[in-house]
């Protein structure tokens, strides 16, 4: 549970921070912010949308870009999913109602998970095309961490579709199948320190982990390879790890055996 | 139908998916024409929209709390800033800061340069509703007038005789478009009950005489004609074949 309660805390903390915090402090929010009136911080992807649609980039947006790029490719990965997003609050609860109410997965909607790289890729050639951040124009995770961060309730709506969206019509539909940004960060995550180590001889092959994670093909070793989780695609959630009764999976971030896994 | 617990299983999935549903239909039918002011140095709206990363700095740097960022409900494009003037109209910042904290220049920083300032901002073009304006019923007010922070130059008062009372003058508030910012503190100012002074966009308001038309007694308005584009062509057989071969 206390990776799940972590992440939660974070998660509110930072919608809170950017919403109740001085504007000394942090002013913007997750699309690009300034942190104690000097540091910048940008969503690279919006960065690189808007580079292509106005092939143009000014420099404090670039700084902040990179700064976060740099964060989450050398460093954590994937974790953005798991730690920051405000619409993993919501799917995540939409797989637990899911999994409450036995419903199995739907034989109408089957998404491949490279759906998401597809869009990631039309959305960069749109904004070229349309000289638009195309994804900017219309993103769910825009709509919702604005409307909690400067107010109002229309992005309620918006939450309870993506909600009924994961629920009911196709599990993890959302951050697993469509997400571009989601593409983006486990793109440029393949390399990052940040890794869920595998120990084989302690695994008892009960496949709990697999159960639980929301992209289990990053887990497609379990039980059969001693190697670590190597996808860009794990979004550090550490739930995994959580439920191994055997201590059998652990977060690593400097991997020093990186050469015998 | 096996049990209850089923039955309401089925119930709650199918309520979730109609409401989801009709949500969607509603924003999908809802066309909105209203229009909304974009905040200084915003001006090319098509500028403004491939470099805006809707991350409201612009909106934390106003000290009026006059820029507000769009919901899916607003006209505006969702997550853009915009304002109403009749509510809470640009003050105009002498620094500006809206523009300033601006991280990628979709509010544009030109402004800033010294020769320039919230003069040369163009967020819309205020026009007065002669219907209701009361001055042009003869009533003294120069509400608008007296707000306008570029007083008499964007905004100036022209007088007219009364014809209704035949002893009377008019004192008319008209506005000078070279010179109108369009921050929209004459419609907050404006005494009727709705403005009589509305801030519009420019390109609402805006017409364009065109190439072909020079002013009388004007030599220098030919040189306007130095830019211009050569390149429209007439099609000169249809003038005569109208003429010739026409049924007249
Ligand atoms: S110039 Fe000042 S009042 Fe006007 S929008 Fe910018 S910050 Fe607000
Ligand atoms: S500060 Fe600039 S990029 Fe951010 S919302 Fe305002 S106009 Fe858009
Ligand atoms: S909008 Fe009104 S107050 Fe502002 S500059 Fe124009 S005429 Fe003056
Ligand atoms: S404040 Fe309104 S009514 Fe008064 S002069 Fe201006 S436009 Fe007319």
């Amino acid at each position: 549970m206390r990776y799940l309660i972590a992440r939660r805390i974070v998660q509110i903390a930072i919608l809170a921070l950017f919403a109740f915090a001085p504007s000394a402090l942090v002013m913007g929010n997750l699309s690009s912010s300034l942190w104690f009136n000097t540091i910048p911080l940008s969503d690279p992807f919006a960065a690189l949308q808007i580079f292509l649609a106005s092939l143009s980039i000014d420099l404090s947006l670039l700084a902040g870009a990179l700064l976060i790029f740099l964060l989450y490719g050398i460093f954590l990965g994937r974790a953005f999913c798991a730690w920051v997003c405000p619409i993993n609050l919501i799917t995540d609860f939409a797989s637990f109602v899911r999994q409450k109410m036995g419903l199995r997965a739907s034989k109408f909607i089957i998404l491949s998970k490279n759906l998401r790289y597809l869009i990631l890729i039309l959305t960069l050639v749109l904004s070229f095309i349309l000289s638009q951040p195309v994804f900017e124009a219309f993103s769910y995770i825009g709509i919702v961490q604005r409307g909690v961060i400067f107010g109002g309730f229309s992005w309620a709506f918006v939450g309870f579709v993506i909600f009924v969206i994961d629920a009911f019509l196709a599990s993890r539909a959302v951050c697993s199948h469509f997400c571009p940004l989601g593409a983006f960060y486990a793109f440029i995550s393949r390399y990052a320190l940040l890794k869920v180590r595998y120990h084989l001889s302690k695994c008892t092959k009960c496949f709990k982990c697999v159960e639980i994670c929301p992209e289990r093909q990053v887990l497609a070793h379990i039980g059969k390879e001693q190697k670590n989780v190597l996808s860009g695609e794990c979004i550090r959630c550490g739930r995994c790890i959580e439920v191994c009764d055997d201590d059998a999976l652990e977060f690593s971030i400097f991997d020093i055996r990186r050469k015998n896994v | 139908m096996k049990n209850r617990r089923d039955f309401f299983k089925t119930s709650f999935k199918t309520l979730c998916l109609c409401g989801g549903a009709s949500f969607l239909a509603s924003l999908a039918l809802e066309a909105k024409e209203e229009y909304f002011l974009r905040p200084p140095g915003a001006e090319d709206e098509e500028r403004f929209l491939s470099l805006c990363i809707r991350c409201g700095l612009c909106v934390d740097a106003c000290p009026y709390d006059t820029l507000k960022l769009a919901s899916v409900l607003d006209a505006a494009k969702t997550g853009t800033p915009f304002f109403e003037a009749r509510k809470i109209p640009c003050y105009l910042c002498k620094d500006i800061p809206c523009i300033k904290e601006c991280p990628t220049n979709a509010l544009d920083n030109k402004h800033l340069a010294p020769d320039k300032g919230i003069e040369s901002l163009q967020m819309g073009i205020a026009i007065v509703d002669s219907a209701s304006c009361v001055a042009h019923w003869g009533i003294q007010c120069d509400a608008c007038y007296r707000a306008c922070p570029l007083i008499d130059r964007a905004l100036k008062i022209e007088t007219k005789r009364n014809e209704r009372t035949a002893k009377h003058a008019l004192l008319l508030p008209v506005v000078d478009h070279e010179v109108c910012v369009g921050c929209g503190l004459c419609e907050l100012a404006c005494i009727t009950q709705e403005p009589a002074i509305r801030v519009l966009p420019r390109t609402y308001v805006l017409g364009k005489a065109g190439d072909n038309y020079i002013k009388g007694w004007d030599r220098d308005d030919e040189n306007r004609l130095k830019e211009s584009s050569t390149k429209k062509k007439f099609d000169s057989k249809k003038a005569t074949q109208y003429l010739n071969d026409g049924d007249l």
